[in-house]
Order: C-alpha cells, then sequence, then structure tokens
C-alpha cells in the first residue's frame, strides 16, 4: 500500500489477523481471546503499526523555540454570550484502570440532559486508534468531537513523525487542544486507556487542564460509588475474568446510586495487540437477580 | 487543600509537599509530585488551579533549560525565580492568568542556599523557611518559634516532622502522604517520604 511505503511499514500484517469481517466468531464472555483484534466489522478502525521494539532508527524531531502561553484564539469571552438552548448532557459513570492484563475501560450508557434520558444506548467508550480507547464524562457532544479531532491529530502525526504518539503524549496533545477554551463551558473528562511502546497506559484529561497518569480513575456523576467499590478489590495481578467482574459491578453500583447512569455496561480491553470490546450488559435483569439472592455470571 | 513548606538551613534547603491530586471530593492519585526541577540544584514546587500549576511550571522548567542550552551555563536560584516572577506578573494582568502558588529553593555555588515564596500575584521574597495553602496557618508559627538559622539536616527534617505532626492533629483535611527533598551543593536529593509507613 502507497501509505504504508510513505511510513516504511512492512506488508506483513501486523496483527496475527486472517479473518475476513464477516467470519463468524464467538466472543466468550470471560476470559476471551486476547490474540485476535477485532473491532467494529472485524478490523480496528485504524489499523496502526506498533513496533514492538522501540528503536525504530528514526532522527528526533528538531528542537522548536517555545513561545509563551498563546491567548484564545478569536477572544472567545469568559462568560458564554448565548445561553444554551437546553442543558448538555453530563451524567455518567466511566472507569478505567490498568493490570496485569493490560487496560481495562468500562462505562455505562445513559446519555442524561436535563432531567431526561436522552439515550439509553449512548457509547461513551470511543476507539481512537487501533491502540487506544478513550472514556468520555462531561459533555457528550464535545467529547465525540474532540475524540475525532484527537484521532485526525494521532494519525497527522503518526504520518509525520513515522513513530505513533504514545499514549502520554496523546494526553498532552488533548490537553493542549482543549487550553484555549478553559473558562467556557466546554466540558471533556477523559482517560486514554492504550497501550503503546512503553506498554499499558492510562492518562486523565480533564478540559480544565488537569493532566494525570495513574493506575486507576473513575470520572463522572457516579464516579464516587464506583470509586467506593474499585478500591476495595483493585489489585493489579488480577486475572482477566476477575478485571472484568470487578469494571462490570463497579459500573453496576454506580448506574445503582447515581440517577445519572444507568442502561448497560460496556466493556472494553486493551492489550499489546489492540482494543476490544467484550460486550454490552444490560445492568437491569442483574439487579433484579442479585435482588433475589441470585448470582449473576460475569458479575 | 494542597500544602507546600521549605526551610532553608546554612548549607541546604530541605522543601517537602503533599502528594495528593484532588478533584472536588475525590482523590484522583496519591502520589502526584508538585515538585518540578529546574535545573540541577533549583527545584519549584508549584500548587494553585488545576491545569494552571502544570503548564506554568512545565513553561518556566523548559526556559530555564533553554537558556542553559543557548548560554552555557545555568540560571542561579535568584536569576530564576525574578525570571518566574516576570512571567506570573506579565500574565497577571492579561485575560488569562495563572493561578499558582509557587516555592523555589536552589543551591547556588556563590550565593549559597535560597528559598523564594511567591504567591499568585505575583509577589516574590526571599525567606528563611515559608509554607503555601491551608498548612500554612497552622505551621508558620511553629517555623517561627523553632527554626535557627543554623539547622542541621536532621534538625530541619525534626522540625519539619513537627509541621507534619501537626497538620495530622489539627487540620480537618487529611494529607496522608508528602514528598521531602532536600538541595544541598551536591544536588537534589530525595528523602523518605513522610509520615513513615511501616
Amino acid at each position: 500500500m502507497a501509505l504504508q511505503d510513505i511510513c516504511r511499514q512492512p506488508h506483513t500484517p501486523a496483527f496475527p489477523l486472517s479473518r475476513k469481517w464477516n467470519d463468524p466468531i464467538s466472543l466468550a464472555l470471560d476470559g476471551g481471546d486476547t490474540n485476535t483484534v477485532l473491532g467494529r466489522g472485524g478490523f480496528a478502525t485504524l489499523p496502526f503499526y506498533m513496533p514492538l521494539t522501540a528503536n525504530t532508527g528514526f532522527k528526533k524531531p528538531p528542537l522548536r523555540p517555545r513561545t509563551p502561553h498563546p491567548a484564545p484564539p478569536n477572544q472567545i469571552p469568559k462568560r458564554a454570550a448565548v445561553a444554551v438552548p437546553f442543558e448538555l448532557a453530563h451524567g455518567t459513570t466511566t472507569l478505567s484502570f490498568k493490570f496485569q492484563g493490560g487496560v481495562i475501560a468500562a462505562a455505562d450508557t445513559r446519555s442524561s440532559c436535563a432531567g431526561y434520558v436522552e439515550c439509553p444506548t449512548a457509547e461513551k467508550v470511543i476507539p481512537i486508534h487501533s491502540h487506544l480507547v478513550g472514556t468520555t464524562s462531561g459533555t457528550s457532544a464535545d467529547c465525540m468531537l474532540w475524540k475525532r479531532i484527537l484521532s485526525r491529530e494521532c494519525r497527522l502525526y503518526q504520518l509525520r513523525n513515522k513513530v505513533p504518539l504514545t499514549v502520554k503524549g496523546t494526553a498532552k496533545l488533548l490537553s493542549a487542544a482543549l487550553s484555549p477554551f478553559k473558562g467556557t463551558e466546554l466540558c471533556v473528562a477523559a482517560t486514554l486507556c492504550g497501550w503503546d511502546r512503553t506498554g499499558p497506559s492510562l492518562h486523565y484529561v480533564y478540559s480544565d487542564g488537569t493532566r494525570l497518569e495513574g493506575q486507576l480513575f473513575s470520572v463522572g456523576s457516579g464516579s464516587p460509588y464506583a470509586y467506593s467499590v474499585l478500591d476495595r478489590e483493585y489489585r493489579f495481578d488480577m486475572s482477566v475474568p476477575e478485571a472484568y467482574a470487578l469494571a462490570r459491578n463497579a459500573v453496576y453500583h454506580a448506574t445503582h446510586r447515581d440517577a445519572y447512569s444507568g442502561g448497560c455496561v460496556d466493556l472494553y480491553h486493551v492489550t499489546e495487540c489492540g482494543w476490544r470490546k467484550i460486550g454490552r450488559d444490560n445492568l437491569l435483569p442483574v439487579y433484579y437477580e442479585k435482588k433475589g439472592g441470585g448470582e449473576v455470571r460475569g458479575f | 487543600m494542597e500544602y507546600l513548606i521549605g526551610i532553608q538551613g546554612q548549607d541546604f534547603v530541605l522543601v517537602a509537599a503533599d502528594t495528593i491530586a484532588a478533584n472536588s471530593i475525590i482523590q484522583m492519585k496519591h502520589d502526584h509530585d508538585k515538585m518540578f526541577k529546574l535545573s540541577e540544584k533549583i527545584l519549584m514546587l508549584c500548587v494553585g488551579e488545576a491545569g494552571d500549576t502544570v503548564q506554568f511550571a512545565e513553561y518556566i522548567q523548559k526556559n530555564v533549560q533553554l537558556y542553559k542550552m543557548r548560554n552555557g551555563y545555568e540560571l542561579s536560584p535568584a536569576a530564576a525565580a525574578n525570571f518566574t516572577r516576570k512571567n506570573l506578573a506579565d500574565y497577571l494582568r492579561s485575560r488569562t492568568p495563572y493561578h499558582v502558588n509557587l516555592l523555589l529553593a536552589g543551591y547556588d555555588e556563590q550565593a549559597g542556599p535560597a528559598l523564594y515564596y511567591m504567591d499568585y500575584m505575583s509577589a516574590l521574597a526571599k525567606a528563611p523557611f515559608a509554607a503555601h495553602g491551608y498548612g500554612a496557618f497552622l505551621t508558620l508559627s511553629i517555623l517561627d518559634r523553632y527554626y535557627k538559622p543554623d539547622l542541621t539536616r536532621d534538625e530541619a527534617v525534626e522540625l519539619l516532622k513537627m509541621c507534619l505532626e501537626e497538620l495530622k492533629q489539627r487540620f480537618i483535611l487529611s494529607l496522608p502522604s508528602f514528598n521531602v527533598r532536600l538541595i544541598d551543593k551536591d544536588g537534589i536529593k530525595d528523602l523518605e517520604k513522610l509520615p513513615i509507613t511501616a
């Protein structure tokens, strides 16, 4: 492929993928096969080649002199001049953590707006490229837009510099892109969960400028409830099924207590081979099962 | 919520900062480092508004390093402090002021150790000891009472422990751990994290 030649990528496929998009594949609920990479339609949305060795032999980019913190473009006033026509969606529960088997990202699917459930089946975990997913919290429209912009910028960086951006770099890029809007109504609280040449990586980025690296983050109105469940049971050396169960449980408990979280729980797992959506589980029957004293598989 | 403290001795400066990164009522990170290394013998401790702290601190950090690259020698702590103050002052009356409170600690071959206190209004003062945050209200008088200009390293650490004990006793917010560093003629050294965990 022409693009592969520009980027000096080998012609052999990077992932051990030999399946076509319509191959019937069964996804086990727990465990699962971490050797195959599946996205919508069977391929990761933006297949990037992740060199497993750090040394690519390319020259470092030249040092550019820094300019002072620029003023926001177009003189955006501190307060919005126009009132928003309706309240933007804010409530959510998202969580992500690193463990021995990679990075887990989970989120509920309720998109709320001024007391209504605007969409019960929203997608709050958005893939950015083959090895990076982002959980979104805050205003859903803002998050979706900025994630798409981030996908574009990651791709451009890789084409220009021939090395993929690390997750830390992606977080800094997002933070820098959002900084002119500090003090406005823009609200993006994202965790970037990915695997890069330094291994599994998890960064939290907030539109007020906060950028943190960590092992475990939960963001959104339901995050305190999720944190409490996560903190009780999280260990770095959990097995993969334990990690899936913990993530689902934490979101479940948060959706029970928080009015602005609910619906289903989306679960994503990021490994060396890329991200994979483990599944979407409806939480309503889980509540009734547990209330009836039953055990729920996967929770 | 956040707390910074610095104590200058005869030939060293001892600094400590808490390690909590919080967002409203939640502690998002327990091992957050609030100290930024400007050069081999200068440390800047930075607290304040989320985002502004890291943005401003990294800007100063990179510019100090750029100075060294261009001119071949490092800025002295006094020069770095005044440079930082100038930048903070320049942005103060703009539409995007940085709301950050800083402690700048360094060791100069000629001038010896130095500790500078700077606040978000870009007031700069060289001081023998200083603190930022709500915790400062509780600990400044301890420093006033027990500080001596010829403190040894061990005595300074004991004084620091006294301050942290007071915070543990009287401050309503829990600050469970602190990063402690010492700067002297040999550079920046990490000391044991306080409080000492078993």
